[in-house]
């Protein structure tokens, strides 16, 4: 942003994909952050297994960051054919590392100088491209002035088994990086070292947050069918079931895996899934279906960007109107959005809540670049995420869609196989105990009993997050992942006549967002998407238009930037 | 008639004369000579005239979606093992709209029985093709004749890995409800595919032309021959009737599930987060 130039640092690696890099990126991550930085990664990346060109982020910085930054300060440029997102934010300040027989080329072309690595060089003599990736961490290690043991104890780790050949040349490899990283900066650091670090963090991606909060609360039946970016979950609970004691299971289509869910939610498994919007729109039956039948499932919507297959890998927020109306007929559901990785874990907590607790299908919505997306964070605490609720016994008379006395619509649930009572579902319009009708009084009633959920839903509804001034005579809207960017722009602006809103739950709305959205502020809605959905759901609920929309479709996140000078314009255009 | 744990006295919405009267009377005999206990017996299915037996039956009543009773069948075996349960639907349900599920259940093997109710048409949305309605066949969506393939369930089950393949008949309850009975004993997904009339819907198919173009399999059969079995599959007037091919059990697929591999078989739904673990992964 304006100048951090003393108090953070970027670095962004370009290279094609399958060159074995992430294990430099991952490296250097957490030695940086263990060293004491504040360590922000956010990947992006092409729909192919290999070649192309993918990018990561670090900004490191002295203070927390949370967000997408657009300058470069050190690039490791290390295939040829950098792409636009690159080049476009390549500047005087940038310093280019590649080799010169691959990129040299093309950055001499662009005008810049490039700062041989000589890589293959350097790997060659070691015995190979393999060892490429270490090198670069060394590079990083000595651009910080690290030791140059930093990765003595992971390459032990991580090579032992290959034997000490092996150690010993990822461990030279390492340092020969490290001296050559140390000689560029002078022996200077390119950042000093912040005052101590808060023990209590922990590095997080939005994935692994999201997956451990869901854990949480207890989800112990996941399925999905693979697709880009709603894997990621499903990979997690894979990897850990017997850690976890869930069952797992990669189904054969989308309808499967939500028609499986729900028959385990029916028998009383928390069931959760995930996958992307194409694959979501297929479960849609099966949503209508949990509505039906007052069952409490799970679906985590990771958003990309559409029509059809869209772009398979970039990111996207045009999912909350397909999630809203999701399902034939009229039921309630809650969609949650959470906005940064802290919220990711909150979000999968209460989604479970929410579902278990109403007895209805809760979505939650998140895209690639939240997923793909860790920084340090305070360490989440399992126990503040609610304890699952636990079935009644089904007695001697048990109905299951028993209209309760209280009137809020929540009939007890029981599961098969406890208690007395049989426990019924049934896809049609039902009886109190579950059997086809098509008694019409029962049916205006059955469906009152369910419409009547979102009463008390709402009144549990998470409230926004909001920042800066509550009488602001402008509010800054936004839901998801675009909070944090537009957060780090909010600060940057720096006026004290903005309120920012950030929404973790876009349905149904909080009432103190409600009273927030009647207030005579000018609102401006911030999305990732072309048309301005959450403006529209929030008009079409409180009354309420929106003053501008700044909205963003290209498949990328907004960087902190690029928000605050859009900002900027906006509060021009609009005389304010 | 024998008086079961699992009678219904309400109303029925098939039509009088309707095969899948038999076919209640078959899996409820079977299922009382097995003593399974109903308040732990799920009755599963999708949506078709077959599919609404759970509802005629004083057990764990559950009807989902049209084609959708095999996956919701499996995620309440594998929420709760200790559960006895069966999905059923028609050819419709099972062999059309859930096609998909069928070729994966068979390969996934939940320890579930499949039975299909197969009249060779769609009953209750009156008398359209099905995926089992022979070439020629005239209905109201295929005014000209069928021109697809019929499928051979039998034979996909067998090629798909499915470890118990039975045919049974609604004009025979005795021998259709051993069937059954050996289904549900049965380690695994095991299919009962029976054949019934829909006398509203398919005039071709009547109780006289089922009695007259079927025949059991006799003693001699070795059900085990897997070429033999799938041979017998290709035969049709006579269709025969019985146990086509059973072998020795595959593993199923909640016992290899995480929570039930220490052989503890509490359900899902008794089971707390497992906070420890995470914690550990926080760590
Ligand atoms: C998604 C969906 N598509 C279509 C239908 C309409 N439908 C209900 S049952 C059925 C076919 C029934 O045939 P079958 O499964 O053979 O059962 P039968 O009535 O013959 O016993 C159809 C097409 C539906 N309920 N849902
Ligand atoms: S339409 Fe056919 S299958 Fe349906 S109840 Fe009547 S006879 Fe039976
Ligand atoms: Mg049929």
């Amino acid at each position: 942003m304006s100048d951090h130039t003393h108090t953070e640092v970027t670095i962004t690696f370009s290279a094609a994909a399958g060159l074995g890099l992430q294990t430099a990126e991952d490296l250097a991550r957490s030695f940086l952050s263990e060293a004491g930085y504040y360590v922000f990664s956010s990947r992006e990346y092409m729909s192919r297994v290999r070649g192309g060109n993918n990018s990561t982020q670090f900004r490191i910085s002295t203070k927390p960051v949370r967000a997408l930054a657009e300058h470069i300060d050190w690039l490791f440029a290390l295939s040829p054919g950098l792409h636009s997102n690159i080049t476009e934010n390549i500047s005087s300040r940038t310093k280019i590392l590649g080799d010169a027989d691959v990129i040299g080329e093309e950055i001499s072309k662009m005008g810049f100088e490039l700062i041989d690595l000589a890589l293959a060089n350097k790997a060659a003599e070691l015995g190979g491209a393999y060892y490429s990736s270490m090198i670069v961490a060394g590079v990083i290690a000595g651009l910080f002035m690290l030791s140059d043991e930093t990765a003595d104890t992971f390459i032990l780790q991580k090579f032992a088994a290959k034997g000490t050949e092996t150690v010993e040349n990822n461990k030279r490899a390492f340092r020969i990086g490290h001296q050559f990283g140390a000689d560029i900066v002078g022996k200077n650091a390119v950042l000093p070292l912040p005052q101590q670090k808060n023990a209590s963090e922990i590095f997080l991606d939005g994935d692994t947050a999201l997956a451990l909060g869901a854990a949480s609360a207890g989800c112990n039946y996941v399925t999905t069918y693979p697709m880009s970016p709603g894997t990621g979950l499903f990979t997690f609970f894979a990897k850990h079931a017997r850690e976890l004691g869930a069952v797992v299971e990669q189904a054969e289509d989308e309808i499967s895996v939500i028609n499986m869910a729900v028959g385990a939610a029916y028998a009383g498994a928390r069931a959760i899934t995930t996958t992307s919007d194409g694959g979501f729109v297929l479960m849609s039956e099966g949503i209508s279906l949990a509505g039906i039948t007052e069952t409490p499932v799970v679906i985590h919507l990771a958003q990309r960007p559409g029509p059809a297959t869209g772009l398979a890998t970039r990111t996207e927020q045009a999912g909350i109107e397909v999630a809203l109306h999701a399902g034939h007929g009229e039921f309630p559901k809650a969609l949650f959005s959470p906005i940064n990785v802290e919220s990711c874990f909150k979000c999968a907590g209460a989604a479970v809540h929410t579902a278990q607790k109403f007895q209805t299908p809760v979505i939650i919505l998140t895209d690639q670049y939240l997923l793909d997306t860790g920084y340090d964070v305070e360490r989440p605490d399992p126990a503040a995420i609610p304890e699952p609720l636990q079935p009644v016994k089904a007695e001697k008379g048990y109905k299951r869609y028993a209209f309760p006395n209280d009137g809020n619509g929540i009939s007890p649930f029981a599961v098969p196989g406890y208690g007395d009572e049989f426990v019924n579902f049934d896809s049609h319009e039902h009886t109190e105990d579950a059997h086809i009708t098509e008694d019409r009084a029962l049916r205006t009633k059955m469906n009152d009993k369910r419409l009547g959920k979102l009463v008390s839903m709402r009144k549990e509804s998470l409230p926004p997050i909001t920042l800066g001034n509550p009488d602001a005579e402008i509010m800054l809207v936004c839901w998801g992942s675009v909070f944090e960017p537009l957060r780090e722009a909010f600060e940057a602006l720096g006026r004290k006549d903005i309120l920012l809103i950030g929404c973790e739950q876009v349905y149904p709305l909080a009432e103190d967002f409600v009273k927030l959205m009647r207030s005579d502020a000018k609102k401006i809605f911030v999305e990732g998407n072309a048309t301005g959905q959450f403006a529209r759901l929030v008009r079409a609920e409180t009354g309420v238009g929106c003053d501008a929309k700044i909205l963003k479709y290209n498949g990328f996140q907004y960087s902190a930037e690029e928000l605050r000078v859009r900002v900027e314009k906006t509060l021009k255009d609009l005389g304010l | 008639m024998i008086k079961t744990a699992y009678d219904y006295d309400g109303e029925f919405s098939w039509c009088p004369g309707c095969g899948d009267f038999k076919i209640l009377e078959a899996l409820k005999l079977a299922l009382h000579e097995l003593e399974v206990d109903p308040k732990n017996l799920v009755l599963a299915s999708g949506i078709g005239q077959a599919a609404k037996m759970p509802h005629y039956m004083r057990c764990n009543c559950v009807q989902g979606l049209h084609g959708r009773g095999l996956p919701l069948a499996t995620g309440i075996k594998a929420a709760n093992k200790n559960l006895t349960v069966i999905a059923v639907g028609g050819d419709g349900d099972m062999y059309g709209e859930g096609g998909n599920h069928f070729i994966h259940a068979i390969r996934r093997n939940p320890d579930i029985t499949n039975i299909v109710c197969n009249n060779m048409i769609y009953g209750l949305t009156k008398g359209q093709g099905s995926p089992t309605t022979p070439r020629g066949t005239k209905t109201s969506t295929q005014p000209f004749g069928v021109t697809s393939q019929p499928l051979n369930p039998l034979l996909l089950a067998i090629a798909a890995g499915a470890t118990f393949v039975a045919r049974g008949s609604a004009a025979d309850v005795p021998k259709t409800k051993e069937l059954l009975k050996q289904a549900i004993q049965h380690k695994g997904y095991a299919l009962v595919d029976i054949m019934q009339p829909c006398v509203s819907f398919n005039k071709t198919h009547s109780w006289q032309w089922l009695m007259q173009e079927t025949k059991w399999l006799d003693e001699t059969y070795d059900p085990c021959n897997l070429e033999e079995a799938m041979k017998l599959t290709l035969q049709t007037e006579p269709y025969p009737l019985g146990l086509f091919y059973k072998t020795e059990p595959r593993v199923t697929f909640e016992e290899v599930q995480a929570p039930y591999l220490s052989g503890d078989d509490t359900p899902l739904w008794a089971r707390k987060p497992a906070l420890d673990a995470v914690k550990k992964l926080l760590a």
